[in-house]
């Protein structure tokens, strides 16, 4: 199978941190691949990577084996357009109706008809269970309902590929699982290469094909879910069984931090 | 022990200057790269084949052109008054009472018109670009944009750009018309001099160059207000604090550099015209 991203040497700052420490990883063509993290490990800094929101200080990402960091602005317009993109908050447009949200996309990269526009927009809502909520506005849509017009917008041009920032963060249980057979019927019925950004295990546990999981800025395992199962590198572990990070310092040193020495 | 010892206090000034200097570096390296997206999207991508979003700039300009009508029209009308009676207290001295109609007449088209409603406009719209694209930024929004492969420039500035380069300059001429309108009204009424006396003083004192130059002003004042609003509005990081901070600084620089260009333009079209 062809890989659908490769990461290579990825490095990244903020300002003076080092946010991802030389990254690299693949993922595969028609799999869903989550990149797992405790917050602050850099995991969504990484999606805004391979969306190319942010440009990386050294390291190559390749997508469907173009790299996208030697891409200028208009070219790399032409590689979003096969990707959909869930943000966290479903980053829907608060002015315009859900209608026209999904329909957006659709406007401003087709020249096509509005009555087929309109079709296209139903079918999409229909595909997310949004049928009958065209002429809402987003602030009037709960988390979930929300979350699906973002991905029935993220689906309006067919994408390839499709990236979910946190899908389940802010959503009771019953919806976050709603959202993850979502992902899991797109996959199959679509065969699209999807790449999930999240924290949360029971998640993982059902629509994972691989995972990769980062630690501070570095990959500290890839492979497939029943290998995540089995590791047994102590982060890891950690993160599995749920158990709280260790105080780091002795006394002696807490000492000295509280004395701000 | 050369390489331990203290720096010296002009060490310390330079490391500051420098310091503060790299900072506001990247203020201009932004603003100048806003700027040019400004003017690429605006000027050349029509020329390219891309639309430019005409339904969205209609709208733009009722919300910062026609919603100002009223507003704009009430502080013309004070202040061609408050320039009458202004006027007739020196000018009655003199015995020259009729001359308050150039007065009236050529400060405000020359200047009045163009920078009041420069200034209303940069607190009404100004204000409102930044307060939408920066809680448009705070809740990804933008991020959206750019992932959908919209440039949020092109979508989001330029009508607004568009809106305000028709409206500014039509609103100044309507501030024009209300401002000597005011005044006209004062002098027939408080000082009584004859109407048609007045509108023929006024007519001979204006040229044409006066409420020209006053449009051209105007003309430069909205791509000023359009440029600051957005910038603030794309400074924007964090939450909902930071957008009503950003709002406030876009008014304050605005009005700053409506009338900083102002002076440019005054001086130049007193020598060079």
């Amino acid at each position: 199978m062809e890989n659908a991203i490769e990461v290579r040497n990825l490095v990244t700052y903020y300002g003076d941190r080092e946010i991802l420490k030389n990254i690299s990883f693949s993922t595969l063509q028609g799999e869903t691949t989550v990149i797992l993290g405790g917050s602050g490990c850099g995991k969504s800094t990484l999606l805004k990577h391979l969306i190319g929101l942010l440009k990386p200080m050294r390291g190559n990402i390749l997508i469907r084996g173009k790299d996208i960091t030697l891409m200028e602005e208009e070219e790399l317009d032409e590689v979003r357009k096969k990707m959909g993109v869930l943000f966290q908050g479903a980053a829907l447009l608060n002015s315009i109706t859900v209608s026209d949200n999904v329909a957006l996309p659709i406007r401003e990269h087709t020249r096509l008809k509005e009555s087929t526009i309109q079709i296209m927009v139903r079918m999409k809502l229909d595909l997310v269970g949004l049928s009958g909520f065209e002429h809402l506005y987003p602030s009037q849509l709960s988390g979930g309902m929300k979350k699906r017009a973002g991905l029935a917008r993220a689906m309006a041009l067919d994408p390839k590929m499709l990236f979910f920032d946190e899908p389940s963060a802010g959503l009771d249980p019953v919806t976050a699982a709603g959202l993850d057979e979502l992902i899991l019927k797109l996959k199959h019925v679509f065969k699209m290469t999807i790449v999930v950004v999240t924290h949360e295990l029971s998640s993982v546990f059902t629509i994972a094909d691989d995972v990769i999981m980062l630690d501070s800025g570095e990959v500290i395992f890839s492979g497939t879910l029943d290998q995540l199962k089995a590791s047994n590198h102590p982060r890891v572990r950690m993160f599995l069984e749920r158990r709280p990070e260790k105080e780091t310092y002795l006394p002696e040193d807490y000492f000295r931090i509280i004395a701000g020495d | 022990m050369e390489a331990l010892k203290m720096p010296s206090i002009a060490e310390n000034i330079c490391g500051l200057i420098g310091r503060k200097a790299i900072l506001r570096l990247k203020d201009i390296h932004d603003a100048s790269k806003l700027i040019n997206d400004i003017f690429y999207w605006t000027l050349l991508s029509p020329l390219k084949g891309k639309r430019l979003r005409f339904r969205a700039s209609i709208s733009e300009m009722v919300k910062a052109g026609y919603h100002s009508v009223p507003i704009v029209a009430l502080i013309s009308l004070f202040v061609g008054i408050i320039l009458a009676l202004q006027a007739a207290y020196q000018l009655r001295r003199f015995g020259a009472l009729i001359y308050v109609a150039n007065l009236v007449g050529v400060s405000i088209t020359r200047e009045l018109g163009p920078i009041l409603t420069a200034i209303i406009v940069a607190g009404r719209s100004g204000s409102a670009f930044a307060a939408e694209i920066g809680s448009m930024k705070a809740a990804e929004e933008v991020d959206a944009l750019i992932s959908m492969g919209i440039n949020p420039v092109r979508f989001l500035v330029v009508p607004k750009l568009i809106a305000l380069m028709v409206m500014l300059p039509a609103l100044t001429l309507l501030s024009d018309c209300i401002g000597i309108l005011g005044g006209f009204l004062l002098s027939i009424t408080a000082l009584e001099i004859h109407p048609y006396n007045y509108f023929q003083q006024t007519i001979n004192a204006l040229l044409i160059k006066d409420i020209l130059t006053g449009l051209m002003k105007a003309w430069v004042f909205s791509i000023v207000i359009t440029i600051v609003g957005a910038y603030e509005g794309f400074r924007v990081g964090g939450g909902a604090e930071e957008v009503g901070r950003r709002t406030t600084a876009s008014v304050v620089l605005s009005i700053f550099l409506v009338i900083v260009f102002d002076l440019f333009f005054t001086t130049l079209f007193y020598f060079f015209t």
